[in-house]
């Protein structure tokens, strides 16, 4: 055994540890030098730091990765909360982290777990390369966020890191953004009662369907979607007039209406065009897709011409109500511009579909309907969800289109966001990104837990 | 059968009815301004007061004035106009009057007399440059400064041409990124008369020597282009002074408490105010009449004055001024008519600016892209 395991053993301190970790030290001396105006000066402290925190930890014997580490990272905070209060302490604590664990990593020779004994040093400096850059890539994705849900608990009104927020003093954040975001109209406290009833009741209708299996765990979870659904309802009944909560209420009419037509087309047109036998397939699919390609600006310019005129066709002929029209032609649009979407994926769900599975249920005397329902769509439905996924945030998330179609009875969450921005920099913006970024992230993970779940009950996957 | 005779009847009779009411005044009603606190003003000296005498009528508010002059021509070339009445400034009402998109109107049938008897026409006098244009509110475009990084041992800036000098005031300015204003700056610094800036800037050799001037800054300017932009650069201390609309610095120095002061000198003053589109059916031009009837008299006018400092532009409003709604503190000191802030003021010059813009802009903008 002992002739597989291989003791690289820790690498030169003189020639290898210390001058790295005084590059890394000299990196954050240069930033916070920077601050200072000192930045030559920075970096030579910082060098000279990093290189003394070097030879400390490579002289302590056995050393634990995360204990050198927090150990670092109490030092400098401590001396950041002396220079610079408590956002010292936590820049500090920032610094004294990463610090501490790079020296440790360098010095201990453990830079080289992650890759086999063989590697040349070029070979393990790129491979440890690589894990930074990605690393890196997910920060940049990541990063730009944190700011914003920071700014969005300001106390003031401008988009501006006080000195009391730095300083992380309470009178420096509010909620203030968050109640005008919220402010105006609603009854979220009987929807949710009503909603919540509502949802029970439907819960035990359906377990007095023939076939169905019994169960109370079915009625909470109807409940439990019942009352979200009717917190929402609630809230948005009867609101008009209040800046953000209308908008809110546009969107979240104009979005579930949109992303309905456009799965329900989507899906007919995404099989339809899986028949080998369908004349002129590609010219069709290269239409339906146009939306995705053709530049947004232009479809808008296209929509607000054609909706238009059938806008006031309808009005006139047909007698309907102005604002009914406008959500009309909003919805159509945003479906438009959905469609793709679902075409995509149930038509890339589609490929792995058995074709005889429809044929055996023919043979077993099911009509297309019932097979389409009751073989077909089970088996495409993580295609059709995701399609509709994507065409909800798709209209959830439009506002070229909205600007040119829609009218402002119909302006949209996304709308209020832009022009809010342009014209009134408010941190009520920066509250409802927050809001948005949530409430993403927790429908895209329930919808991959459920995905997860129903994979595990039909045994597609070990779990 | 008879049965029948009765229920067509009725129903004939309440259609009529129906069709009566409708045709009287329009219950919903699109009003466009400007989003923030002057919207939120107009909504509550105008559109409230109106909403509790008439409750049937809503008011959705679209935040497009900035794109009303191309959103309207396009809303004409599509005959579907959804805007019932659009609150512009005056060289867009002027554009917007040439083009047949904004209807004229006669101010003295339209408008409600002043308290005094005096026709609407003279009481508004001369602010009203356009058939199509219903004045509202004069503001003026000022410079704020920070006041916490003035240098020390020199005084505040108060005249126009601190903006100029880099060196006793060193530190990034703002400035809008067109070239209204900002030429006829540069050249009252570089030592025109004020009376000559307009003869001097019809001249090519005028237009270089602001852009010269202008170039002697260019370092340390930053380019706004919404009202909102100067406001955050000076909370943020990312420029030293800028310039933007009086109302957004009294909002940032009174109600968010910024280090802010008021320059006021050279301030230029320019006129907003409502027009109403063409092409509407008559119920809805009923409606927008009996709300302008309204929302323009004498009082109303004053009344905005409690949310934000934009003058009146009435003659008889003007007394009427009173104090803050929330704060409190009298609004006159921070009125830009008011006669200590408007020792020297210019006005909008519409007509320069309207046979000039085109030529000037380019000349700016390539001046800008070097």
């Amino acid at each position: 055994m002992s002739a597989l395991t291989v003791n690289v053993g820790r690498p030169s301190l003189l020639t290898f540890t210390m001058p790295i970790v005084a590059v890394l030290g000299g990196c954050f001396g240069f930033i916070t030098g920077n601050i200072f105006g000192q930045p030559g000066l920075g970096f030579v402290i910082g060098a000279l730091v990093g290189a003394v925190l070097a030879a400390a930890l490579a002289k302590a014997p056995k050393l634990n990765r995360r204990k050198a580490a927090w150990g670092t990272a109490a030092l400098f905070g401590l001396v950041g909360l002396v220079f610079g209060g408590v956002g010292g302490l936590i820049g500090g604590a920032v610094v004294g982290l990463s610090m501490g664990w790079f020296a440790v990593w360098i010095g201990s020779g453990q830079y080289r777990a992650g890759v086999p004994i063989y590697y040349t040093a070029g070979q393990t400096l790129w491979h440890n390369v690589f894990l930074f850059i990605c690393a890196f890539v997910f920060f940049f994705l990541i990063a730009p966020l944190i700011p914003v849900m920071w700014l969005s608990f300001n106390a003031q009104n401008f988009f501006t890191f006080t000195p009391e927020m730095l300083a992380f003093k309470a009178e420096g954040y509010s909620l203030k953004h968050y109640r005008d975001f919220f402010s105006g109209g609603g009854h979220p406290l009987q929807g949710l009662l009503y909603g919540a009833v509502v949802g029970a009741v439907i819960g035990g209708l359906v377990q007095l369907l023939p076939n169905a299996e019994r169960s109370v765990r079915k009625i909470v979870v109807f409940a439990i979607i019942g009352t979200l659904i009717g917190v929402v309802v609630g809230k948005m009944w009867g609101v008009s007039g209040a800046e953000w909560m209308t908008p809110l209420k546009n969107s979240l009419i104009i979005a579930p209406f949109a992303t309905l037509i456009s799965v329900s087309l989507g899906t007919l047109a995404a099989i339809g065009l899986s028949q080998t036998h369908v004349p002129g397939r590609q010219a069709i699919m290269a239409i339906m897709i146009s939306p995705m390609i053709v530049p947004l600006i232009i479809s808008a310019t296209g929509m607000f011409f054609f909706y238009a005129p059938l806008g006031n066709w309808l009005q006139a002929n047909l007698g309907l109500n102005q604002n009914f029209v406008g959500y009309l032609k909003v919805i159509l649009a945003h479906a438009v511009l959905g469609v793709p979407f679902v075409i995509i994926t149930v038509t890339a769900t589609l490929v792995g579909f058995d074709k005889s599975l429809t044929r055996a249920a023919a043979n077993m005397g099911a009509n297309p309907v019932t097979t389409f329902f009751r073989v077909q769509m089970p088996l495409i439905l993580p295609g059709v969800i995701s399609g509709g996924l994507f065409a909800f945030i798709t209209s959830f998330d439009e506002v070229v289109v909205v600007l040119f179609v829609g009218s402002a009875q119909q302006q949209t969450l996304p709308w209020q966001m832009f022009t809010g921005l342009r014209e009134q920099i408010s941190p009520t913006i920066l509250a409802a990104a927050t809001i948005l970024v949530t409430i993403s992230v927790c429908l895209l993970t329930t919808v991959e837990l459920l995905r997860r779940r129903s994979e595990r009950l039909r045994g597609m996957s070990p779990g | 059968m008879k049965l029948l005779k009765t229920l067509t009847a009725t129903t004939a009779l309440c259609a009529a009815g129906s069709m009566a009411g409708a045709q009287d005044m329009a219950d919903d009603v699109t009003m466009v301004s400007w989003g923030g606190a002057y919207q939120q003003s107009q909504i509550n000296a105008y559109a409230e007061p109106y909403m509790e005498m008439n409750p049937e009528v809503s008011i959705t508010w679209d935040e497009s004035s900035n794109e009303a002059v191309a959103k309207l021509r396009a809303m004409n070339e599509a005959g579907n106009i959804t805007w019932d009445l659009v609150d512009v400034v005056a060289a867009d009402a002027l554009r917007l009057c040439d083009e047949g998109l904004a209807m004229e109107v006669d101010h003295d049938e339209l408008l409600a007399p002043a308290p005094d008897g005096t026709d609407a026409s003279d009481d508004f006098g001369d602010l009203i440059v356009s058939d199509c244009f219903i004045p509202q509110i004069v503001y003026s475009t000022t410079f704020g400064y920070r006041t916490d990084m003035v240098p020390e041992g020199v005084d505040a800036p108060d005249d126009i041409c601190d903006v100029f000098d880099t060196e006793t005031y060193p530190g990034m300015r703002s400035l809008e990124q067109r070239p209204i204003n900002n030429m006829e700056w540069a050249l009252l610094c570089d030592g025109v008369a004020k009376e000559d800036v307009y003869d001097v800037l019809a001249t090519d050799e005028g237009q270089d020597q602001a852009l010269a001037k202008l170039d002697t800054i260019k370092d340390s300017v930053i380019w706004w282009s919404a009202g909102a932009d100067t406001p955050q650069l000076l909370a943020d201390g990312e420029v030293f002074m800028g310039s933007t609309y009086n109302g957004r610095l009294f909002s940032a120095i009174v109600e968010q408490n910024q280090p802010i002061g008021m320059m006021w000198d050279a301030q230029v003053f320019d006129l907003d105010g409502w027009i109403i589109p063409t092409g509407l059916s008559d119920e809805r031009l009923a409606r927008v009449e009996d709300f302008l009837y309204f929302a323009t008299d004498t009082q109303r006018l004053a009344d905005q004055a409690k949310y934000i400092s934009y003058g009146p532009a009435r003659a008889s409003s003007a007394p009427l001024v009173s104090t803050h709604a929330e704060l409190g503190i009298e609004m006159a000191p921070h009125m830009p008519t008011d006669p200590e802030n408007s020792k020297n003021t210019f006005l909008y010059n519409y007509e320069f600016w309207a046979d000039y813009r085109d030529d000037i802009d380019a000349k700016f903008q390539a001046w800008l892209a070097q």
